[in-house]
């Protein structure tokens, strides 16, 4: 098996988890390095938000976002049926 | 804000399908959670050479890595008004005998000595900013902060999104040896033979494949407790439960192989919590927990009663966190879900059935607006913040979005901490679910294996966590001292080595996440609310089935998809474990939350016991223990930890 390369195809789920700013993104990974999930790879293109491989196997617990050093650069997206309705007291 | 597409790319690792790593150290943890953690520290202090494997990354992987906002049983504080003895007592109490005494023995009698740590590590536990000076759950010496028995003060409100980057760094500070990546595969015995001493263990790296051997003295299981036996979805697999998605109890799988003994296996109960099912944990109005105890109010704005365990209405907001007249201490919840014990039941609203009854107008509302300021910052910002999952996807995705703890109501979607509902066969291991048996040691029935945190039985808790984390670690760490190393058997390390890389070989034809559902509508239907000898034995044939003519078809195709190959197997092996252990009690048992229709006793008093279950050369073996095969709390625990309390007491 050695020096095979093998090729991955990013997966669409039902759900898109990240959202990234590739405006403010750099690149710098740590997203990809503090996942415990490893569903996230770095971007072939240095300086690129990260890929995002098996959206399907996000917890959302947010440890990404959290440690991303620039603000804006990566968002958190509650899944659609997982909004909660609040309202004003009256 | 641009797309970030990417249709195809290649595996960005290295591929080391071909490399054997081979690591000896004296002490082994196996999973770097809240337990792990503590054990690798333990054991470094002690000045051994200790490797830690971590199946994610250290640094925020687990059940408590994001977060914890309250710490439990912690009955050695200053302010605390129970003693350890008396709280663990209590607890065995509130869940009908069926508990761990040993483990909450030594959360109850440690956990403030961890507390103590990890502020020296960086973490924060007490309001040193002075933000709730004054309030009621304050103690204005220590800066603690309480929740939810104000007057008991044994659980703390703590800063619990520092904890883990601050263990991680002292585990490195240490000189622990991390293995980041990395998932455990199987425990190597000596000799090959199942029962016999643990000599190490064998791993498999998520990114490159590359496999390794550990050889050790002593070998620590921390790898948390099973999921997905029940609840999965193929599409959003890792909102299947409510812990982490690679948290698959594969602990207790290779435990199994190897000849590890469990107890209340049979134990599952109704779904509690699940991302597909449910709403965010402690993101939407509850009394529980978390939200402790907030103002309820309905859907026309009518305030929802507070009432003491006897149904009296309490007036004040402040005697929600008190005990009833009488009452010593009470449990949030009152110890086991959907059967609270009078003694210890605490302060709640009526039951949504009642309030209905009452007139009472669905939806209700979790009202923070009502709540003292204090109060109100301290779930809004503090607990809801800290707490895990809570930081990004409540704090700050609410607060973006527009809520207002000062000026919305927030619905609530289920009764206590639910925020969904289930169906009686969709159940879960959760609360105090099954695992390992232990000794005072936390020594597991096989030579040279040491278990902690959630993968011991009738575990649960950051605190429990780290408490029997650090404990296990010194012991073990005192064993391998002691320990001469034994040889690992190559032939069982590379029979291993040739089952994990037959996955990347199989047909094809299966995906984990097709295999995953496979056993959950399994054990749905054979091992579901009711379970009687003929439909767990089938189900038992049914799973054999799937393990011998099923799972050889999985086919992975990359080094993650492997490790998510190999833990579908361990879920398989987890089901196992579950049947054997329901087959093996022939009773039924409320506190285990445990019906078979063939037995519908509940308690005949000769099956008041822990059921037992291992394998004996690839047989099941049951044996039993007395509830209270724990003994003398103090005594034992004392005789135990003689330096320990020594090194203490200076
Ligand atoms: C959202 C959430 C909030 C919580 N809040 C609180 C709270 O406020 N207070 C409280 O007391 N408790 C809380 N808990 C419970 C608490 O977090 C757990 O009881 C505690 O983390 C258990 O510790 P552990 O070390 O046993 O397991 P974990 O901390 O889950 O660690 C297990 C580790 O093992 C690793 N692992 C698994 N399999 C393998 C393998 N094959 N090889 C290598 N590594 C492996 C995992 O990646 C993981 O890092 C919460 C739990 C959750 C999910
Ligand atoms: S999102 Fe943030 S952490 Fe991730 S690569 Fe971009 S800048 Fe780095
Ligand atoms: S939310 Fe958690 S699981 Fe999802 S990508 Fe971020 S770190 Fe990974």
């Amino acid at each position: 098996m050695k020096g095979k390369k093998i090729f991955i195809h990013p997966e669409t789920a039902a759900l898109k988890p990240l959202t990234f700013n590739t405006e403010i993104c750099d690149g710098c990974n740590m997203c990809v390095e503090v996942c415990q999930v490893d569903l996230l790879v770095p971007h072939p293109n240095k300086g690129k938000p990260p890929v995002v491989v098996y959206p399907g196997e996000c917890w959302y617990g947010g440890c990404c976002v959290a440690i991303c050093p620039k603000p804006g650069a990566i968002k958190l997206n509650t899944p659609l049926m997982n909004r909660v309705h609040w309202k004003e007291k009256t | 804000m641009k797309d970030n597409s990417c249709q195809c790319l290649e595996w960005p690792y290295p591929l080391l399908y071909d490399k054997v790593q081979e690591v000896t150290t004296d002490v082994l943890i196996l999973g770097g959670g809240i337990a792990g953690c503590w054990a690798a520290i333990a054991a470094a202090k002690k000045g051994v050479r200790v490797a830690l494997v971590e199946k994610g990354a250290t640094i925020r992987s687990g059940a408590g890595g994001s977060g914890c906002d309250h710490w439990e049983s912690a009955a050695t504080n200053p302010c605390s008004r129970v003693t350890p003895e008396e709280l663990t007592k209590a607890m065995i109490k509130a869940h009908h005998g069926y508990n761990n005494g040993i483990s909450h023995y030594i959360e109850c009698r440690e956990g403030y000595d961890r507390l103590l740590d990890l502020e020296r590590f960086g973490g924060k536990i007490r309001d040193t900013a002075d933000e709730f000076q004054g309030a009621e759950f304050r103690d204005e010496k220590t800066k603690f902060l309480f929740a939810y028995d104000y007057e008991n003060k044994f659980t703390l409100r703590v800063w619990g999104t520092t904890f883990k980057p601050s263990l991680a760094k002292e585990c490195r500070r240490l000189g622990v040896k991390i293995f980041d990546r990395i998932m455990t595969t199987s425990l190597l015995s000596e000799g090959g033979k199942q029962g016999a001493k643990i000599v190490g263990a064998t791993g498999v790296n998520g990114r490159t494949g590359e496999f390794i051997n550990f050889q050790a003295k002593a070998t620590v299981l921390c790898m948390s407790r099973p999921t997905r036996i029940w609840l999965f979805s193929p599409g959003l697999p890792g909102m299947s439960e409510f812990r982490p998605p690679q948290c698959t109890g594969d602990g207790h799988a290779m435990g199994w192989n190897a000849g590890v003994e469990f107890a209340m296996m049979e134990k599952s109960v109704k779904g509690e919590w699940s991302g597909v099912r449910s709403f965010p944990p402690y993101g939407t109005g509850n009394t529980h927990n978390t939200w402790y105890a907030c103002n309820m109010v309905d859907a026309d704005g009518r305030e929802i009663p507070w009432v003491d365990r006897d149904g009296r209405i309490l007036m004040d907001i402040s005697q929600r966190y008190r005990p009833s007249p009488g009452q010593k201490l009470f449990f949030k919840g009152g110890g086991e879900p959907d059967i609270p014990t009078y003694e210890f039941q605490g302060p709640d609203i009526l039951p949504v059935k009642e309030l209905l009854a009452k007139g009472f107008k669905l939806p209700f509302y979790a009202d923070l607006t009502g709540m003292p300021e204090q109060e109100r910052k301290a779930i809004w910002g503090l607990m809801v913040g800290e707490e895990g999952k809570t930081k990004i996807p409540i704090l700050k995705t609410y607060t973006d979005a527009g809520f207002d703890p000062e000026k919305h109501l927030i619905q609530s979607y289920g009764e206590g901490w639910r925020s969904g509902g289930f169906l009686p066969q969709e159940r879960q291991l959760f609360g105090l679910p099954g695992g390992l048996v232990n000794d005072w040691d936390l020594s597991t029935n096989l030579k040279g294996l040491y278990a902690a945190g959630d993968q011991l039985f009738a575990s649960n808790c950051h605190g429990h966590a780290a408490a029997t984390g650090h404990y296990a670690g010194r012991h073990a760490a005192d064993y391998a001292k002691e320990a001469a190393f034994s040889k690992i058997d190559s032939s069982q390390a590379e029979k291993e080595r040739i089952r994990v890389y037959s996955l990347l070989k199989g047909a094809g034809r299966l995906g984990w996440q097709e295999l995953n559902m496979r056993i959950t509508r399994l054990m749905q239907h054979y091992c579901g609310e009711i379970k009687s000898e003929e439909l767990l034995t089938t189900g038992l044939v049914l799973l054999k089935d799937i393990q011998n003519n099923e799972a050889p078809q999985i086919s992975a195709q990359n080094p993650h998809e492997l490790v998510r190959s190999l833990e579908v197997l361990n879920v398989l092996t987890n089901a196992e474990i579950v049947l054997n252990a329901c087959l093996a009690r022939k009773a039924s048992s409320k506190p285990l939350h445990f019906r078979r229709t063939d037995y519908p006793e509940m308690e005949p008093p000769e099956w008041n016991k822990f059921v037992t279950i291992k394998l004996e050369k690839n047989e099941v073996a049951t044996g039993k223990k007395p509830l209270d095969y724990y003994g003398s709390l103090k005594g034992n625990y004392e005789s135990h930890n003689v330096d320990y309390l020594e090194e203490h007491r200076s």
